[in-house]
């Protein structure tokens, strides 16, 4: 365990952050673990809901960003529905996210390689093209095995396409991606 | 009028915001000011003793302190200037603090409203005379509406202390609350045992009056002079000759009343005596469910009752009572949890509220006192508490703490264990508030002796899972999820202000907060006074209570109620109305206006005007805007000193 | 009930795909029922979680394109089949109502975002615009003998202050609408609960948990069927349940419906139309009981 000063490990910059980008004020947690006590993914989170929430109030940004669990929620809102002081603690999650993203951190996940991938797919065909979403997963991953037992069972029922929907506006999509990248830049 | 201006640093309070020498320093620049100073506590013996010498020294006719809100120090002040020989209304007060220095941070802004605001109060005191109250008596009996704990406390005390009282309680028996509980934190001693007798010495005493099943109508009059109106709503049983032998009950076949007093745990009949030890021993018909209201058929009771009280015909009555003062008693109701979706919102008949596991571990109740899942009649193994329910919960609209769950859930996983000695109790908590004395003993008692599992967190479902009811929480010292397999969850589901809370407290002219509970006096030195005189609150009607506040404020208000009494006179207040005969033109638009009936008309001469009955004119001004011709007066408020009051401000 | 029902439809991606059925159903049945869809012009991705999890203002100029092309067939009224596009949409012109953030989204965008399009889920117009008891009316093969729970997942009731339909924690419409289609329905206790959503890919070891906790319960209650109204959650329950059986080794055999396709099917339409044949859980076996179920009513009669 490690020993914690906590005020010289506070990040103002940090919390000031998370609450303008949220638009969520920290301090109005105190700690009841209801969200904890609702999320699905606690299971499989390093560090539960209600300690990213106190670990960020408490400015230990290092520690927050870091957090797997950060890349394992599903935003299946039942923290923001449940919570007794109404905070939005799915959008904190999702800026969290974005800030890890932003300063480099949780680059190795599956769940982001995924992620990842279906954002290309939307970029590259405007609509999710959903073997092509596969196949760049299984070639970022290695993971060739994803899925395959569906096969037999999925190619008859006509659900799968090996060609992208054509879309028209394609290219104001990827547009959108592109100034996104522009703006983040600046 | 030579003046004299007092103006107060109140420590750093006012000072640190206000350049309280250049306050002094502008005012002895005003129109009669002879003398003006600043001090660093004007409220302070010193302070108070320089007032008078300056009234001496100085020959002032009138005196000005800029200082806290008139609610804080009027009276003091008043007082002041009486010892030194002045009429107490040859006073004025600037609010300097509230209304300057606690709001805003500007030095100089607030330094020049200040002088504005001392200004006005010279100008008006410069038209102020002296005013002299005269005296009423009083009719010495109280009313006591609410016959919970707190108002059986207070009814208690003032008959003892020998003045009649008078009684309203809304249900068929008093005993509120407490009556309903099996044990009392933190001595686990029987509630109905000690409470029982208190309950037997109301109805016994002989300055008590009861009305059970009774409501206020209506309340007019003032501190000493009061006039209820009481609704004795209809039992279709004759009280006088019912015995409460409770043969009606055995018979009655429309077994499916909603039974309120057992917290709808069971079912009760539509003629009923709410439980045993119920004061009045009673019967009552439920007309939602009695057939024979309903439909004219049956009359089963009727033929049973060996004293002929049953009488289908009966109407509401209503009673006047007249008293000199009254305490309000008034208790709290239980938040509706249903909102809480996640915890079933009602649909699962195992999750139920504290209060029904109260009337299943009571002897007197449906269970007989034993523990039994309402779905199966199972006994329950594990029972899970989940503590905060409605309670410290913004999203539900109940910020505050409610203050007694931790300790009665404490005392029921106690008792738990001692009905079940094979079971095993877990308490959801957010933070354990035991502050009375012998309470942290008493939780501490639930784990250590009792072996009661306590998981720090909230719970966030609630689902049936086969036979039983799986609990999903959060353990946050253990910093992950927990799920518990329950067979009973029981949620100790906070305190809200009482039903119709609001509605008495207009009847009552008194104040209440955004929740509904009743305002105090002042929040720290007249907790059971309010800012109605002769009004009194006593227990969880003012804010959410246990038994012994409850208990405490229901004496702390018979003592003011006999404090108030022990004068024979009362003083009226001179700040009243006053018609010009000269000027009133007879046309009663005042007297309509009158929220108090305080103006009759008269004949003067053969000719019509208005007057003023001053004990009952409250100095509300309302005849003062109504008059055409400007000729009713409020005194210490006359369109001449408002005015001035305006000029002083609006001179530029 | 308003005779003139008229919306731009946004299908979204996976009804191309893997929920083609219920695009299928949801368009036969508005037609059935004289809802008139009109198809979004050229619509594009809604960035689904990916998008949000990257920035907001990417998640809400995706939604924008869309919404901008609502407004260009002239609606303002849109709705969508999918619980996901549903919460990006919404979520767009929702926080799109701050102007430091439409500015933002704007500048990814080639024209303006229009933020006066609302948008509705499917289920939502069938039930507030429509009504259940209109559609109560219109049923011509009860659904007589089916025994179904019906399972609404995470995001299509909450959080309530957005989504604005039904109970967050208690959702009644797809149960009242199974109701109303003559099946006997069962409470289901997981109702809003996660599924595993879109991790069936990069963990499916969390949907084999979460999807596999539904279908247990499923069991528990005795459910012959679950009717979903998510496309993410369809698929983890019924493409996935044999993987699910696999990892957890339960034996279940749970068809999973749209709720479109069972409606169509009490509204008359046929199994073809409603795309019976593209799930992966065969409901052949339920399927013919409800018939047995009518002819046995039929002969009664």
């Amino acid at each position: 365990m490690k020993v914690i000063n906590i005020n010289s490990s506070y990040n103002s910059e940090f919390v000031k952050e998370v609450e303008e980008e949220s638009g969520q004020k920290l301090n109005l947690c105190y700690q009841c673990g209801k969200c904890t006590a609702g999320c699905p993914y606690t299971d499989e989170y390093d560090i539960c809901v209600s300690q990213i929430m106190r670990l960020t109030q408490a400015g230990q940004k290092e520690t927050v960003l870091k957090a797997n669990s950060l890349w394992l929620c599903a935003t299946c809102e039942s923290c923001t529905a449940r919570c007794p002081n109404q905070i939005d603690v799915a959008r904190i999650m999702d800026v969290l996210r974005h800030m890890a993203r932003r300063e480099g951190y949780g680059g190795t996940g599956r769940v982001k390689t995924f992620w990842d991938s279906f954002l290309s797919s939307v970029k590259n065909n405007g609509r999710v093209f959903e073997v092509g979403l596969l196949v760049n997963y299984i070639s970022h991953t290695g993971r060739f095995w994803t899925d395959i037992d569906l096969g037999p069972t999925m190619l008859p029922k006509g659900k799968i396409h090996f060609k992208p929907t054509e879309m028209q506006g394609k290219k104001e999509v990827e547009k959108i991606f592109m100034r996104f990248k522009e703006e983040s830049a600046k | 009028m030579k003046i004299g201006v007092f103006v107060c640093h109140c420590g750093s309070n006012i000072e640190a915001t206000v350049d309280t020498a250049a306050v002094a320093a502008a005012a002895r620049e005003f129109p009669g000011v002879v003398f003006a100073t600043d001090t660093m506590y004007t409220c302070s013996e010193p302070g108070q003793d320089e007032i008078v010498d300056a009234i001496k020294e100085h020959n002032l006719g009138g005196v000005v302190v800029a200082s806290c809100t008139p609610r804080m120090h009027e009276q003091t002040f008043r007082r002041t200037v009486e010892r030194a020989g002045l009429n107490k209304y040859l006073f004025e007060m600037a609010n300097i603090r509230e209304h300057v220095s606690w709001i805003g941070k500007d030095r100089e802004a607030n330094t020049n409203k200040s002088v504005d605001l001392v200004r006005m109060a010279t100008e008006k005191l410069l038209r102020n005379r002296a005013l002299h109250p005269k005296k009423f008596t009083i009719n010495k009996r109280v009313l006591i509406i609410g016959g919970g704990v707190a108002g059986i406390q207070a009814a208690l005390d003032c008959a003892d202390g020998g003045l009649e009282v008078v009684m309203v309680e809304k249900t068929s028996t008093i005993g509120g609350k407490m009556a309903k509980l099996d044990k009392t934190f933190p001595t686990v001693d029987c509630s109905s045992c000690i409470l029982g007798p208190r309950m037997v010495d109301v109805a016994q005493h002989p300055n008590i009056t009861l009305y059970a099943y009774s409501e206020i109508e209506e309340i007019k009059g003032y501190v000493g002079n009061f006039e209820i109106k009481v609704k004795k709503k209809a039992t279709y049983v004759d009280w006088k000759n019912c015995t409460g032998c409770g043969i009606c009950m055995e018979k009655c076949p429309s077994k499916k009343a909603t039974d309120t007093f057992n917290e709808e745990i069971g079912k009760t009949t539509a003629i009923n005596i709410p439980f045993p030890q119920a004061i009045p021993k009673k019967a009552k018909i439920d007309p939602a469910f009695c057939t024979m209201l309903k439909k004219g058929k049956c009359g089963i009771c009727a033929k049973v009752c060996p004293s002929g009280c049953i009488d289908y015909e009966m109407k509401d009555e209503f009673i006047t009572e007249k008293v000199g003062a009254i305490v309000t008693a008034t208790g709290f109701d239980l938040f509706d949890w249903t909102v809480y979706g996640e915890y079933g919102g009602g649909r699962y008949p195992d999750v139920i509220t504290s209060l029904q596991y109260e009337r299943m571990l009571s002897a007197s109740g449906p269970t007989g006192g034993h523990i039994k899942r309402p779905s199966d009649g199972k006994e329950p193994k594990n029972v899970v508490f989940i503590q905060c329910v409605g309670s410290r919960d913004k999203s539900v609209g109940r910020p505050y703490c409610t203050g007694f769950c931790c300790m009665y859930t404490a005392k029921q996983a106690i008792l738990t264990k001692d009905h079940l000695p094979q079971s095993q109790s877990y308490v959801f908590y957010m933070d354990i508030r035991a502050t009375g004395k012998l309470y942290d003993e008493f939780t501490r008692r639930a784990m250590e002796e009792y072996d009661t599992n306590y998981i720090r967190g909230r719970v966030s479902m609630i689902y049936p899972k086969g036979d039983k009811l799986l609990v999903r929480g959060a353990d946050t010292l253990m910093g992950t999820q927990v799920e518990v397999d329950a067979d009973l969850v029981v949620l100790a589901v906070g305190a809200e202000s009482s039903a119709g809370a609001s509605e008495l407290a207009e009847k009552l002219r008194i104040s209440y907060d955004s929740y509904g509970f009743y305002m105090e006096g002042h929040p720290k030195l007249k907790p059971v006074e309010t800012n109605t005189a002769g009004v009194y609150l006593a227990g969880a009607c003012q804010g959410p209570k246990d038994i012994p506040s409850s208990v405490g404020q229901g004496s702390a208000a018979a003592a003011k109620v006999l404090g108030l009494f022990s004068k024979d006179q009362l003083e009226s207040d001179p700040q009243v109305s006053i018609v010009d005969i000269k000027r009133c033109i007879g046309c009663g638009k005042c007297i309509q206006t009158c929220p108090f009936g305080a103006i009759k008309e008269i004949d003067f001469r053969g000719m019509v005007k208005a007057d003023v009955i001053e004990t009952i004119c409250q100095g509300c001004g309302i005849c003062t805007s109504t008059c055409p011709q400007g000729a009713v007066q409020l005194q210490h408020a006359t369109d001449n000193q408002i005015l001035s009051e305006v000029n002083a401000l609006c001179q530029f | 009930m308003n005779t003139s029902l008229n919306y731009a439809y946004y299908p979204g991606c996976s009804s191309t795909g893997t929920s083609i059925e219920y695009d299928m159903s949801s368009r036969a049945v508005c037609a059935a029922l004289d809802i008139k869809l009109n198809d979004v012009p050229d619509w594009s991705c809604c960035g689904s979680t990916p998008a949000h999890t990257v920035d907001h203002s990417l998640s809400s100029a995706l939604s924008a394109r869309n919404l901008n092309q609502v407004a260009s067939i002239g609606m303002d009224s849109c709705i969508t089949p999918c619980p996901s596009c549903l919460a990006n949409l919404k979520t767009a012109t929702h926080r799109m109502e701050d102007e430091a953030f439409r500015n933002k989204v704007n500048k990814l965008l080639d024209k303006p975002a229009d933020t006066r399009v609302s948008t509705k889920s499917v289920l939502q117009i069938l039930v507030e615009d429509y009504g259940i008891e209109n559609i109560r009316k219109k049923v011509v093969r009860p659904l007589k003998g089916l025994v179904v729970g019906a399972y609404y997942g995470c995001i299509l009731n909450r959080p309530a202050e957005l989504m604005q339909f039904d109970d967050s924690e208690h959702p009644m419409a797809m149960d009242n609408i199974m109701e109303a289609l003559g099946a006997t329905v069962v409470p289901f206790p997981l109702k809003v609960e996660c599924c595993g959503a879109s991790f069936g890919i990069p963990r499916k070891d969390v949907v084999m948990r979460l999807s596999g906790k539904l279908l247990d319960t499923a069991h528990a209650i005795g459910a012959k069927a679950l009717v979903t109204a998510c496309p993410l959650c369809q698929m983890n329950l019924d493409m996935r349940q044999n993987q699910i059986n696999h990892a957890n080794g339960s034996h279940h055999n749970i068809p999973i419906f749209y709720f479109t396709q069972l409606l169509g099917l009490a509204l008359g339409l046929t199994e073809k139309e409603m795309g019976m044949n593209k799930l992966c859980v065969s409901p052949r076996t339920l399927l013919d009981a409800m018939a047995n179920e009518e002819t046995i009513k039929e002969k009664a009669a």
